[in-house]
């Protein structure tokens, strides 16, 4: 009975802060609303057992993400300019294809026969997941580990070429 | 009523939706970047839901640790260009970027 009140409120808190992000004028409120809806998820996690995800999801979308994302707000802005608003465009249309998609995905996952299972449940309870996630990367998904420290190292150059000072001669 | 599966694949579907409802409507690119943040969350929602209700094992899981790699990576390109852009046409209005030419 508190699991069911906690999950429900944790879910409300993550759809609240989707739903802030869409729809707030102010796009350093919209940066706060996904905030919550990163925590949000980052509980949610917790609920699925996922103790590992859940502390990345913290470190790296909270941590570093959203950090980021305020940074560049507040660079793209003279923070002495009062109008830091957007205003959106078409909301209606936007309104009515986004009704549209979620009728179609609601019906679809209501009504699919889902083949559950076991899942991590009994595997998290004794160990928790990170001895079974550390043993997955450094056996059978070897190579997107590789290949993801490959990709992250070519954004990271990339990020640096593109945000540079231009220097001329 | 237990908290099942479909709990979890409801709230992956509305943050989705609010997702893709920013993407449509934000004329400020960090607003559509942060509407692309909640689509990839909604997605590691459903990812650890069946991690946790289906039959396989981790693997769930650590795809969501790769779509959390992914984000991040391309959280950094995407604010690079963002800044870059603003440094040439003083704007980061999406509909007001609208010259190829450096």
């Amino acid at each position: 009975m508190i699991y069911a009140a906690l999950f429900y409120g944790v879910a409300l808190f993550t759809v609240a802060g989707a739903f802030g992000v869409a729809f707030s004028e102010n796009v350093v409120y919209s940066a706060f609303a996904l905030m919550a809806t990163l925590l949000g998820a980052a509980g949610l996690y917790v609920f699925l057992l996922a103790d590992f995800v859940a502390a990345v999801q913290l470190l790296v979308y909270v941590g570093g993400i959203l950090v980021l994302t305020l940074f560049a707000i507040m660079l793209t802005h003279q923070i002495s300019e009062v109008e830091v608003s957007n205003r959106a465009v078409g909301r209606w249309p936007a309104l009515g294809l986004v009704g549209f998609v979620g009728v179609g995905m609601a019906t679809a996952l209501l009504r699919a026969p889902w083949k559950l299972g076991e899942g991590t449940a009994a595997r998290a309870a004794g160990e928790g997941t990170t001895y079974g996630i550390g043993d997955s990367f450094l056996g059978p998904y070897l190579l997107p580990f590789e290949l993801a420290s490959i990709v992250l190292l070519t954004a990271l150059v990339g990020a640096i070429v593109l945000s540079r000072k231009e220097l001329r001669d | 009523m237990d908290i099942g599966l479909n709990h979890y694949l409801v709230v992956g579907l509305l943050v989705f939706l609010a997702g893709l409802f920013t993407v449509l409507t934000r004329r400020n690119a960090i607003g559509v970047l942060m509407g692309v943040e909640l689509v990839l969350n909604s997605a590691n929602i459903n990812y650890i839901a069946f991690s946790r209700f289906g039959s396989g094992g981790y693997e769930g899981q650590i795809f969501s640790i790769f779509v959390i790699m992914l984000a991040a990576a391309e959280a950094a390109i995407g604010l690079a260009i963002v800044l870059g852009i603003y440094r040439k046409f003083k704007t980061i209005d999406v509909e007001e970027v609208d010259s190829l030419r450096g």
